[in-house]
């Protein structure tokens, strides 16, 4: 099969987040240019940094006039968790050449891995073909970013008020759609009603450390639940 | 901003972005992970979108909003129980969504 072919399968598998996406891009823009920045950082920071949410915080600092420093460590919280999705795709990268690699890091955010890392599981995509499927994936995320970013910033400037409207509910309801998925057994129903739970109780906490603590615990409760359960499975059924 | 605290800004945004993405995959070939991380780190996912969206849908100017007059509670109630129910992720987004704008508007009038 050939390359386009699975790229455009990691494109079509990514379609329903890409749809969830603009409106959050379109905001992104709008807020931008709400906040009175020149539309080139908009554009420049949508197409080198290329991280949806950690825009959004990075934005709410620039208009706190937070120092460069504080916008660039809770940049880095804020998408710590990429480390995590990075140490789940080792296996499947690290036949790679760098320069794909270099590539499948640049990318490596939510959607991308919601819509990659299953069709690895299911056998979908392997070794040989799964860069190509990312690289899809990567590329319409890529485009969709910083297409709507450009029209956010105009429309924005055209449209004020718009960052009123409660565009960021796209990204919300995004996230539900990925994480639906995931709970067919009691331990993700429990990792996600305690990283929930923390987060809420949490919120409190300087620097979106919050964020970070709850998805720490939510992991920890996730796994020792699975650990529980496999064990009660294998006192209760006689195999 | 200035051009200089622009250019920084953005060139300290994409060092650490690039740097959490990359680094792992940068030792890939030498990087041997554990079974037990491998396990949960099924859980990541899950456990980080959870805690990016709970507060932004419960909360409201640093407060806990369980309202039934809460559009952002309300379109991600629906969204959830439709994903459960169907699995469809561009029918949960879409149904999410409307429901969290028809509620939104309805209640502002």
């Amino acid at each position: 099969m050939s390359t386009l072919h699975y790229m455009r399968r990691g494109m079509v598998a990514s379609i329903p987040m890409i749809i969830g996406g603009i409106p959050f891009g379109l905001l992104f823009g709008s807020l931008a240019s709400s906040y009175g920045l020149s539309p080139w950082f908009a554009i420049a920071m949508s197409s080198i940094v290329f991280a949806g949410s950690a825009q959004f915080v990075a934005l709410g600092l620039i208009a706190l006039h937070a120092h460069i420093w504080v916008i660039v460590s809770t940049t880095f919280i804020v998408n710590l968790r990429h480390l995590l999705y990075a140490a789940d795709m080792v296996k499947y990268v690290k036949h790679l050449p760098m320069p794909i690699r270099v590539v499948m890091g640049f990318g490596l955010v939510d959607e991308t891995y919601a819509a990659l890392r299953p069709m690895y599981g299911a056998g979908i995509v392997d070794d040989k073909t799964g860069h190509k499927a990312y690289l899809g994936s990567f590329l319409a995320f890529y485009v969709m970013w910083n297409t709507t970013t450009i029209l956010g910033v105009l429309s924005g400037e055209l449209i004020p008020g718009m960052s009123e409207w409660g565009l960021e509910f796209a990204m919300v309801a995004t996230f539900i759609g990925i994480i639906t998925p995931y709970l067919k057994t009691q331990p993700f129903w429990l990792c996600m009603l305690s990283a929930g739970a923390s987060s809420i109780l949490l919120a409190g906490l300087p620097n979106n450390l919050g964020l970070l603590v709850s998805a720490v615990i939510g992991v920890a409760v996730g796994f020792w639940a699975d650990i529980l359960t496999a064990k009660g499975k294998g006192k209760g059924e006689a195999r | 901003m200035s051009l200089l605290d622009s250019t920084l800004t953005i060139l300290g945004m994409f060092v650490v972005t690039f740097g959490v993405r990359f680094v792992l995959f940068a030792r890939a070939h030498k990087v041997v992970m554990p079974p037990f991380l491998e396990k949960a780190l099924r859980f990541v996912p899950v456990s980080v979108l959870t805690a990016i969206i709970s507060p932004m849908i419960l909360m409201k100017d640093d407060h806990l909003h369980l309202s039934l007059l809460n559009p952002w509670l309300l379109g991600a109630l629906a969204a959830f129980v439709i994903g459960v129910w169907r699995q469809q992720q561009l029918l949960t987004i879409c149904v999410g969504v409307a429901v969290f704008f028809v509620t939104k508007y309805a209640f502002a009038m």
